[in-house]
């Protein structure tokens, strides 16, 4: 896969040692500045454009609680036909605190049958997570999750 | 560090009255900890990502390699009949040694002795593929590890590893595994820390990993100084392991926060 | 030695919907991280992931740091003739891989 990875590894692995951690990355992470709402806020109008985002028809699926926030499954399903007049075109998925509001862009067409996409994302931290979706109309639907992540991601000093 | 004291000095007091080990009928996996999205993670093969390391390892089991420019599979076969059950047997005795030696350290005298290689680094891509193609043929085996009776001294060695207390906190593995397996230790479940599913894939690590990594961050925990990979103390604490686990299930690739 | 792991049923009936799932091995390196030294450790993501069935475009994603090692996605389509389906990763440092796999529709 990524064997030049391992030369940085082994330095994390090194770090390991001093830090001390049971369950936590062997990195240190400096927390850069949070996306703040005001991102988020400005990473979804980049979406929309400033058009209003109705609540609905989304479906986002977080676990409520994250056994670890390097690596948590997430779904997203519209409840809205597949049809070539009429359709899902594509899904955006954000969130508030990680140094970067965006997370993934999905775009589909009316071919995909069912508007539902699974991915695995990283949360440096207990978060909002939200979801849009942009229909063939030009309309914007959401939803979003508060999603607690028992043990944050990258940080030595948990422990 | 305030918090892992605190829990320290808990376990500190349950210790001195536990140590008791875990009755057979009780004895439960890592896997029974976890929540139901990383159950699926690792039941789903087409979902879970220790399976990319499964995959690349049967490229490599058929790749020809070093002086003898032979591959595994040229002395070995189909891994799925050659292979099935092995991993269960692991850490084995080996004669040449005269000591345990683990699967990475099996599959590394293969590659010296029979493919006239030269050996994969600890949890190098290559080796922990390896590893994990080989393991993968063993998924549902029950453990056997220990039947030998050489491996006897060894497993005795290991025990002895796993009861004392170490470190700047002063703590056994058994005083977490055996005691307090049914705790949390910040977020995480304890378990009762059996070997069943390496190499597997930790979210934590966002890769896989050897049993080996797993213990070395273990010891580290508890402010103690990790010993190298292929030390003959991780040896003998994993065929320790391995051998409390006997009877259980063999789950590589498996997944665990 | 990057390696894709691909989930496509290899037959199924004109107009079914079909779920497509694939891995592919990256560390995605978030940009975020720092060395023991301080020294931050350089972004190494995959920023696109592409679908084409018979040469059209039917699903591509935008990945951000945020996607976990590894990324994993799981999607549909309807599926109408038997064809191939090609998938495309494309990321930092020129990394860029494909996979296929084959469907029969009857
Ligand atoms: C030239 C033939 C040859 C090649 C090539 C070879 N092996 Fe072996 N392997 C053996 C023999 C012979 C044994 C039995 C023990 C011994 O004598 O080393 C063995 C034993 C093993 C065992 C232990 C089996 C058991 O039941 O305990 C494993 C695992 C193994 N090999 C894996 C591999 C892998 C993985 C590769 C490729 C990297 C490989 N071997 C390449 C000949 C080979
Ligand atoms: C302070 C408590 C504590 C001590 C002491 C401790 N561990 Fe652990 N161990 C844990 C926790 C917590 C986990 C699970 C962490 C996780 O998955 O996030 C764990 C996980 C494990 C696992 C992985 C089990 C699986 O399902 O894959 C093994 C094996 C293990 N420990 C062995 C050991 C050994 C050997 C020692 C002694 C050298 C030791 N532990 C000492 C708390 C401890």
């Amino acid at each position: 896969m990524h064997p030049p990875s391992n030369s940085t590894r082994r330095q994390f692995l090194g770090l390991a040692g001093a830090a001390a951690v049971l369950g936590t990355a062997p990195v240190v992470t400096l927390r850069p500045a949070e996306a703040t709402p005001e991102r988020l806020a400005s990473a979804i109008r980049n979406v929309t454009g400033g058009a209003a985002v109705k609540t609905g028809k989304v479906k986002l699926e977080v676990p409520p609680l994250v056994e670890n926030g390097n690596t948590v499954p997430l779904t997203v399903s519209v409840a809205h036909p597949m049809a070539p007049e009429d359709h899902v075109s594509s899904i955006h998925v954000f969130n508030e605190k990680n140094p970067q509001p965006n997370v993934a862009n999905f775009h589909l067409g009316p071919h995909a049958g069912r508007a539902q996409v699974s991915t695995r994302i990283r949360l440096t931290d207990s978060q909002k997570v939200v979801a849009i979706a942009k229909l063939s109309d030009g309309s914007f639907w959401s939803a979003s999750v508060d999603v607690v992540v028992t043990l944050a991601a990258c940080t030595e000093e948990v422990i | 560090m305030r918090f892992l004291g605190a829990i320290a000095a808990t376990l500190l007091v349950v210790g001195a009255v536990g140590a008791a080990e875990i009755p057979q009928a009780d004895r439960r996996s890592g896997y029974s900890f976890m929540k139901p999205d990383t159950k699926t993670m690792q039941d789903d093969d087409t979902a879970n990502p220790g399976m990319l390391w499964v995959l690349n390892g049967e490229t490599l089991w058929n790749r020809k390699a070093g002086a003898a420019d032979k591959a595994c599979a040229d002395c070995h076969g189909n891994a799925r009949a050659s292979m099935k059950g092995v991993a269960a047997r692991y850490p084995a005795f080996d004669k040449a040694t005269g000591r345990p030696i683990d699967l990475e350290q099996r599959i590394n005298s293969c590659r010296t002795n029979h493919q006239q290689a030269t050996p994969l680094a600890f949890e190098s891509r290559e080796l922990l593929s390896l590893t994990a193609f080989v393991a993968r043929q063993s998924q549902g085996v029950p453990i056997e590890t220990g039947a030998d009776p050489q491996l006897a001294p060894f497993v005795a060695k290991g025990r002895e590893l796993y009861m004392q207390r170490q470190g700047q906190l002063n703590l056994g593995c058994t005083n977490c595994h055996d005691d307090n397996w049914d705790k949390r230790l910040a977020g995480a479940a304890i378990t009762q820390g059996h070997p069943t599913g390496y190499p597997l894939y930790r979210l934590e690590w966002q890769s896989l990993g050897s049993l080996q990594r797993r213990l070395r961050a273990c010891i580290t925990g508890i402010r103690a100084q990790a010993y190298d990979y292929g030390a003959p103390e991780l040896v003998e604490l994993e065929l320790y392991l391995m051998s409390r686990a006997r009877g259980m299930a063999m789950e590589a690739p498996a997944v665990r926060p | 030695m990057a390696s894709a792991l691909i989930n496509v049923p290899a037959r199924a009936k004109r107009g079914d919907i079909i779920e497509i799932k694939t891995l592919m091995s990256h560390i995605m390196e978030s940009g975020y991280r720092h060395k023991a030294s301080g020294e931050a450790v350089p972004r190494d993501i995959i920023t696109s992931f592409t679908c084409r069935f018979n040469g059209a475009e039917i699903f591509r994603a935008d990945l951000f740091p945020a996607i976990a090692a590894n990324p994993f996605f799981s999607f549909f389509t309807t599926v109408t003739e038997s064809g191939k389906f090609e998938f495309e990763w494309i990321g930092d440092k020129g990394f860029s891989e494909t996979a296929s796999a084959s469907i029969s529709v009857e």
